[in-house]
């Protein structure tokens, strides 16, 4: 019940702020538009719906970690988390009621990129499923790390390593807007090394119906959500208590 | 009944003592006055007091249990009204209430009627599908001192509660504060003399982290051969103080 009220409050304070959903679901889909019109004048394999489309979902999932982190940040700094802090909320009612709204919000993201797509020449079949359910691990991922930085950085340091640092490296190094073959060497085994391109690359054999590679690519991500949960839950809760004193 | 007993509570950080072997006790339904100069220690022995710090030493007993060794439990009882405004910014009033009623612990229903009794309470009515963020700083400190007060605390901490507050505003919240006297076990801390003075049962004074003197405003300006409770408050928080 107490986490239910902290999530519920969680999720207004996200939504009703008309940025948020600017962000969150106008610039994923003005991409989705913009990059699929200049597919239709100069195709580019790259940018062909069913290689965009994922592509485009798992960088709108970094603005999931720049929400929760600017709400985590601007809590800490304010009265409202001193009063909270004097209730009788415990560590884990903060973190899964900080966690459980974003889960939802950032499934409903993908699904609003994939309606886009059917518009935009996507074929609608069961694919479309499971590439939102090969997804769900990078949604994990980055509300991770949106709760470890909310939890280090204050909600202007959340902005720029949040909404400038991480949107870029998950443009970048995603394997969205250029294949990464085009760089090769360093970059790409950079790229190779962080879940981002792998995200894509597990949502896009999904979506293809190549079944067999999915999880090549997943289990990077699988692990690197895994190792950010428990980073993100160490440092929350030592900094919830050193906050403290 | 004893509400409060802190005893040789204290709060080092590194080199510095913000609070030095405070002692004290506080009847259950006193309205308990702590005044200090900034830096005195007030903050932060609230803060201890309230579970926000843990203290260096010593230990606070609220209505049976320790604030070192049963937090979670004091918390149940206690309730505070940080010196800021402390509101969910894009809640409305309403919303706000039943926040803090979800988080004691009460159901959806329960919420929805105790919000209801306290907007009612409070003459919130008109103003309770508003934003908190929209509202005046009046009506946010209203706010405020109402989602104190929803989960029903035994014991309620008011830090600077009318800060910045403009006098008919103030003059409000004492009304308020005035109805709660007898009922709950109130410790506020101000900076406003007249204030402790109008409000409290009983004043302490604290000065370089040491309580300094503890009584009514009438014996503290005894204790000091003052003639008006300002000059007793200064003479106790320049000088060493009488205890």
């Amino acid at each position: 019940m107490k986490t239910l009220a902290f999530a519920s409050r969680n999720t207004k304070e996200i939504l009703r702020d008309k940025l948020n959903l600017a962000f969150g679901l106008g610039f994923p889909i003005i991409l989705l538009l913009l990059l699929s019109l200049i597919q239709s004048n100069i195709p580019v394999e790259l940018f062909a719906i069913e290689q965009l489309t994922p592509g485009i979902a798992v960088f709108g999932l970094s603005f999931i970690s720049l929400f929760s982190g600017t709400l985590i940040a601007k809590d800490r700094t304010s009265s409202f988390m001193l009063r909270l802090f004097t209730s009788p909320l415990t560590s884990s009612n903060f973190i899964f009621g900080y966690s459980i709204p974003l889960l939802p919000m950032a499934v409903l993201q993908i699904i609003v990129c994939f309606v886009v797509s059917f518009f935009l020449g996507l074929s609608i079949n069961v694919n479309v499923l499971l590439s939102i359910v090969v997804m769900i691990p990078a949604c994990i991922f980055f509300i991770a790390i949106g709760l470890l930085c909310g939890s280090i950085f204050n909600d202007k340091q959340v902005g720029g390593v949040c909404g400038a640092l991480l949107t870029n490296l998950c443009g970048w190094l995603s394997g969205t807007w250029f294949s990464l073959d085009l760089v090769g060497g360093t970059f790409k085994a950079i790229a190779k090394a962080l879940p981002f391109v792998h995200a894509v690359d597990a949502g896009r054999a999904a979506l293809t119906g190549n079944y067999s590679e999915i999880f090549a690519d997943l289990w990077w991500v699988i692990g690197y959500a895994v190792v950010f949960v428990c980073i993100a839950i160490y440092v929350f809760t030592k900094k919830m208590n050193s906050d403290n004193n | 009944m004893t509400a409060i007993k802190a005893t040789n509570l204290t709060k080092k950080y590194k080199d510095k003592t913000a609070v030095d072997s405070l002692n004290l006790s506080i009847e259950e339904g006193e309205l308990f006055a702590l005044l200090g100069v900034n830096g005195a220690g007030k903050s932060t022995a609230i803060k201890m007091l309230s579970c926000l710090a843990k203290p260096t030493s010593g230990d606070a007993i609220l209505l049976g249990d320790s604030v070192t060794s049963s937090s979670l439990k004091v918390k149940e009882k206690i309730n505070v009204s940080p010196q800021e405004t402390a509101i969910a910014p894009n809640l409305t009033v309403r919303e706000n209430l039943e926040l803090i009623c979800g988080i004691y612990g009460h159901d959806k229903k329960s919420s929805k009627e105790k919000a209801k009794n306290m907007i009612n309470s409070f003459g919130m009515s008109e103003i309770s599908k508003d934003r908190a963020k929209t509202l005046s700083g009046g009506w946010q400190r209203r706010l405020s001192i109402a989602m104190a007060l929803i989960s029903e605390p035994k014991i309620l901490f008011l830090d600077e509660p009318t800060l910045g507050l403009d006098v008919l505003a103030r003059r409000e919240l004492w009304k308020i504060i005035e109805k709660l006297k007898g009922n709950i076990t109130i410790i506020l801390t101000t900076h406003y003399l007249e204030e402790a003075e109008a409000l409290s049962d009983r004043i302490g004074v604290m000065s370089k982290g040491k309580l300094k003197a503890i009584g009514t405003a009438t014996e503290l300006i005894e204790q000091t051969n003052t003639e008006k409770f300002e000059d007793a408050f200064i003479a106790l928080a320049e000088e060493g103080g009488v205890l």
